[in-house]
């Protein structure tokens, strides 16, 4: 049973000789506990088909379900509902807010879903020392690190407990050390089992996935199950022989 | 440099000079390096293990000039080395594209696809141990070093598909 279902999605701008198709009927299952990579170089169409697949942007044609639930012929603001209950954002930019601490960061989506101040304030510490930021609650963000902002990120994502965690190019402004920090914590989310969807062009961030799927001009062209990996790594190091 | 002869002669049987004039076109400037008794040394021992037949065919004024064909045995083998995924150096894989492309073997995309994949996994090996390494030991270090080789060859492997993409 999958958690996010997609069936002939599209995304078209445009029209006539102008028209773009941004995404091209999309058929994607994500199941329950999954990690999803799609990969492809730019302008693919792989942004888009995640703002599609998080309620972002209205698709054009196709179906969307989230747990059972149609998403796509949602009102705005049931979508808007949905988005603060049910999905987690990761973008590359992390997209805090500069004004406020890293707790208040991770409170603030909790808040405007109304819950309580007490009980906001209890799961953000909880979720920054999930992440391993406990002693970095009350520093603003451009008092930490990028991979510190991008771990913020992801508490705050994870603050509506959502079904799935959407990320978008979530290392693409980080260094080689700072990506390692964000992939721990992936990691640590799916051995918990957080079903996750991530968008990269890095295939080194791909490789942690369970599947990959290729996507190129709208279209996912080709799939790689990862879950046969795991050959040692020997073979590699060049010293045989 | 066995497996690329034998995988040129898989389009027809040729002469050492015909092969050399192959090898270089597909290597460009890498291919200056390579003499022509190279060619012959190895086609040489390509014939005594059985995987290539000489033929010799009479010219007017001139020795006979040797024709060799691949026997066989020597198809099997072109077709193990296709199927193989050893990553190696990137001319390798390049001189299997090219051949493969040019006998018809089976298609560049195909085998681009399937290089991806090994290497998407192995990339898949190093990262969960990049994840277990502690930062800034001797290992992660040499871990990072794997970690950009194998991003370069993917990145390449696009490149590659790209290519074949527009030749197809």
């Amino acid at each position: 049973m999958a958690i996010l279902r997609a069936r002939g999605l599209r995304k078209e701008y445009g029209r006539g000789a102008g028209l773009v198709r941004a995404v091209d009927h999309v058929d994607l299952d994500v199941a329950p506990g999954e990690t999803v990579a799609i990969v492809g170089p730019s302008g693919c169409g792989k942004s888009t088909l995640l703002h599609l697949l998080g309620g972002l942007e209205r698709s054009t044609g196709g179906e969307l379900h989230l747990a059972d639930r149609r998403i796509d012929r949602m009102s705005e603001t049931e979508l808007a509902r949905l988005r603060r209950h049910a999905i987690g954002f990761v973008f590359q930019a992390f997209q805090l807010v500069d004004e406020l601490t890293a707790r208040e960061n991770v409170e603030l989506p909790a808040l405007l879903a109304g819950v309580g101040p007490r009980e906001a304030r209890r799961r953000a510490a909880e979720l920054l020392e999930r992440v391993g930021l406990a002693d970095r609650a009350s520093h603003l963000p451009a008092a930490l690190s990028g991979g510190q902002r991008q771990r913020v990120a992801v508490a705050r994502a994870l603050i509506g407990r959502p079904l799935i965690v959407l990320a978008d190019e979530p290392t693409g402004n980080l260094d080689s050390a700072a990506t390692t920090e964000v992939l721990r914590l992936f990691a640590a989310l799916r051995a918990e089992g957080q079903t996750l969807l991530l968008v990269t062009h890095e295939s080194r961030v791909a490789a942690t996935a369970d599947r990959v799927i290729t996507m190129r001009d709208g279209v996912l062209v080709g799939e790689t199950d990862m879950a046969g990996a795991g050959g040692g790594l020997g073979a590699y190091a060049g010293l045989e022989g | 440099m066995q497996d690329v002869v034998l995988a040129l002669l898989a389009k027809e049987p040729s002469h050492g000079y015909e092969l050399r004039a192959r090898l270089q076109d597909a290597l460009g400037p890498m291919g200056d390096a390579l003499n022509a008794g190279q060619v012959y040394v190895t086609l040489s021992r390509l014939e005594k293990s059985g995987l290539v037949s000489v033929e010799h065919v009479g010219q007017a004024h001139r020795p006979d000039r040797k024709v060799y064909a691949l026997t066989a045995e020597g198809g099997r083998r072109v077709d193990a080395w296709l199927a193989d995924l050893t990553w190696g150096k990137p001319s390798e894989f390049h001189l299997k594209l090219v051949a493969a492309a040019a006998a018809r073997l089976a298609d560049p995309l195909d085998l681009v696809e399937a290089q991806r994949r090994e290497l998407l996994r192995r990339l898949a090996d190093v990262q969960r141990a990049v994840l277990n390494e502690p930062h800034g030991s001797a290992a992660a270090l040499l871990l990072e070093g794997v970690t950009l080789r194998l991003e370069a060859d993917l990145r390449w492997l696009d490149a590659c598909a790209r290519h074949w993409d527009r030749k197809g």
